[in-house]
């Protein structure tokens, strides 16, 4: 008899983290970004993506930390209340 | 099931002298088991190594305290000890020695030159083949030629070689007398 | 043929037999012979395998539970305070089902240091869900060994083995060893194939966190797994052993002699070959006394057992190894057995001994003692040979 024990992968992807954010979301204004990717690097979800001088969060996974727009050196993400 | 003892010092070769003979008693249609019993694990201390044989399995496998026959690769062992307290009533001991034992009514205590006679085939004191030629002379267990082929497969060579001369000379020695 | 061998260097060819793809092992006394045999096994090229040389028993452990993961046979071995270093990855080998053999060369456990047999190691992992074979022989140590990669790899099992072999009175004993042939062991052990593991080309995880909703099935699945899986797996093993090899395996359990014995001894491993000899001396003076030697002690061979002594009058456990503040584990084995399983009526009385600790020498004559006590008294966790001038009030 066996229990569960293995894995798949891209199983947490069924773990919609975005639900745990607590009252606030990034906001991404698409004005005056530099395409400096410091937004991408630095979310500690991996939950921003983009390419060239365009960046978008998921917000199935975001937890409003905060950090993209405290990093984002042109202040073109905005956090909002929900 | 007879019992043998294996007195000697750590380095002195009382296990492979153990294995030799169980070995050789193996090949002559016996069953054998040999074990050793260290005190401390270094060169120089005082050991034991065991060997039962019999015509079926061994299943005992305690130390032995008495045996039927001992053999003493180094006689400082028994500066303060007689060899005959190592046996058991018409048990021999053969001892690596150039003294002469009292006889006791029951027990026989024989000494072999071993280490001179080592010394003068090899240059140096390698006193356990002798002792196990010695030992096939006197008990008859195992043909002496069983012991040369056990010998080979636990040495290779020169080795292979001397050992077989020292167990020879051993077996010479008794025959002799 | 039938070869004189030492008993670590029968079991390392033992092993060499059974193709393993990974070995890993710290040395400690007096396990050293078997990994020492083993890797020069593979330097002279006799056996295709990769040694991996580590800095402790866990990192040996956590090497093996790695290649094992992957997919590839995997050994190791150890004692005493190499096993108990182990623990950790111990259970975790067994809780991710990884068919893991391992040799445990029974030693006592510090402190004081002590080199010497007992068997009191294996008993800090026995909860670990690995499987614990005890071998009374060197033969029977090198049988266990072929059939422990079988029964770990069975797909209904998928978990660890390890082979108990007494410290130096096996391991660095000699005895005439029948080694098997190459075609015999692959006919017997076909290659290691996996329902899961590590691979690249369809990614899992083994071993990940598993929260209050999901640890509690994974034990009760090892627990089923023990005791219904194994137990017939064990036995099963042995017999298409016995088959194909031509020498006896017995199983679970041995009994000898047991027919019409009313006193039984209980005991596990080399000892057992000492007590044979006692019960063949008592049968000959006309006691009715049998032996059962426990064989596999995890899982624990409850329906056998009762069916062996059902008509028993008294159990002497004999053990070497104490659960300190308790009772010998095989005592309490025992008795918790029998209390839950016998009607009120005719319980066997059980008396336990502990002995032979730390090496002290067990001898004939105190098991015939033992029997003679049995027959006025019961006493449980009682030691023998203790000496009194090694005691005092102060250190």
């Amino acid at each position: 008899m066996f229990a569960k024990l293995i894995i798949k992968p891209a199983t947490s992807l069924d773990n919609k983290t975005g639900s745990w954010r607590s009252g606030k979301k990034p906001k991404f204004l698409h004005n005056k970004c530099t395409g400096c990717r410091m937004c991408y690097l630095l979310c500690p979800e991996g939950c921003i993506s983009g390419s060239k001088k365009f960046y978008d969060v998921d917000l199935d996974y975001c937890k409003g930390c905060g950090i993209c727009s405290v990093v984002c050196p042109v202040e073109d993400i905005v956090m909002e209340k929900e | 099931m007879k019992e043998i003892i294996i007195f000697a010092r750590a380095g002195q070769g009382a296990i492979t002298t153990a294995q030799i003979l169980g070995s050789a008693i193996v090949k002559s249609g016996k069953y054998a088991y040999a074990f050793p019993h260290f005190g401390a694990a270094r060169m120089g201390a005082p050991m034991n190594a065991f060997l039962r044989y019999d015509d079926k399995p061994i299943r005992l496998r305690n130390q032995i305290k008495i045996a039927d026959y001992s053999i003493i690769v180094d006689e400082t062992l028994f500066s303060f000890k007689n060899p005959a307290e190592t046996l058991k009533p018409q048990g021999i001991a053969i001892i690596n020695s150039l003294r002469n034992f009292p006889l006791t009514d029951t027990k026989q205590i024989i000494s072999v030159p071993a280490n001179d006679i080592s010394v003068e085939i090899t240059g140096r004191p390698f006193a356990n083949t002798v002792l196990l030629g010695a030992f096939c002379a006197v008990t008859g267990i195992v043909p002496i030629e069983i012991l040369y082929e056990s010998i080979k497969e636990r040495f290779k060579g020169k080795a292979a070689e001397l050992n077989i001369k020292l167990s020879e000379a051993g077996y010479k020695f008794i025959k002799k007398q | 043929m039938k070869q004189f061998l030492e008993g670590a260097v029968a079991i390392a060819r033992t092993v060499a037999l059974c193709r393993p793809g990974v070995i890993s092992a710290y040395p400690i006394t007096p396990q050293t012979h078997i990994v020492e045999e083993l890797s020069s096994l593979i330097a002279n090229g006799e056996l295709n395998a990769e040694f991996v040389n580590v800095e402790s028993e866990h990192s040996a452990a956590s090497c093996v539970l790695g290649a094992v993961a992957t997919g590839v046979r995997a050994y190791s071995s150890t004692s005493s305070q190499g096993l108990l270093l182990m623990a950790e990855v111990l259970f975790n080998i067994a809780g991710m089902r990884l068919p893991v053999v391992m040799c445990c060369v029974n030693r006592a456990v510090s402190a004081p240091l002590n080199i010497w047999n007992d068997q009191q190691d294996i008993m800090t992992v026995r909860d670990a869900g690995i499987i614990l074979l005890f071998a009374e022989t060197i033969q029977e140590a090198c049988d266990l060994h072929i059939q422990a990669f079988k029964i770990a790899e069975h797909k209904e099992v998928m978990l660890p083995v390890i082979v108990n072999i007494d410290g130096y009175i096996l391991s660095h004993g000699y005895e005439p060893v029948e080694l098997p042939l190459q075609e015999t062991v692959d006919k017997f052990l076909p290659p290691y194939n996996p329902a899961y593991k590590l691979d690249v080309d369809n990614p899992v995880t083994l071993g990940p966190l598993s929260g209050p909703e999901y640890y509690l099935e994974t034990r009760y699945a090892i627990q089923q797994t023990m005791n219904n899986e194994v137990i017939k797996i064990i036995s099963q093993v042995a017999k298409e052993f016995t088959d194909l090899f031509g020498r006896e395996s017995y199983g679970l359990v041995e009994s000898y002699k047991l027919d019409d014995a009313e006193t039984v001894f209980v005991a596990m491993g080399s000892i057992c070959g000492v007590i044979k000899e006692v019960v063949d001396e008592l049968r000959d003076k006309g006691e009715k006394v049998g032996v059962v030697r426990i064989i596999s002690y995890r899982p624990f061979p409850n329906e056998t057992l009762v069916k062996l002594v059902a008509s028993t009058k008294k159990i002497i456990v004999i053990e070497k190894a104490i659960s300190l503040g308790s009772n010998g584990p095989l005592f309490t084995e025992i008795s918790s057995l029998l209390y839950t399983t016998h009607n009120n009526k005719n319980k066997p009385l059980i008396s336990g001994y502990i002995c032979g600790l730390g090496g002290r020498d067990v001898t004939k004559e105190e098991i015939v003692s033992i029997y003679e006590e049995s027959k006025t008294q019961s006493p449980t966790a009682k030691f023998i040979n203790v000496k009194q001038e090694n005691l005092g009030s102060v250190i």
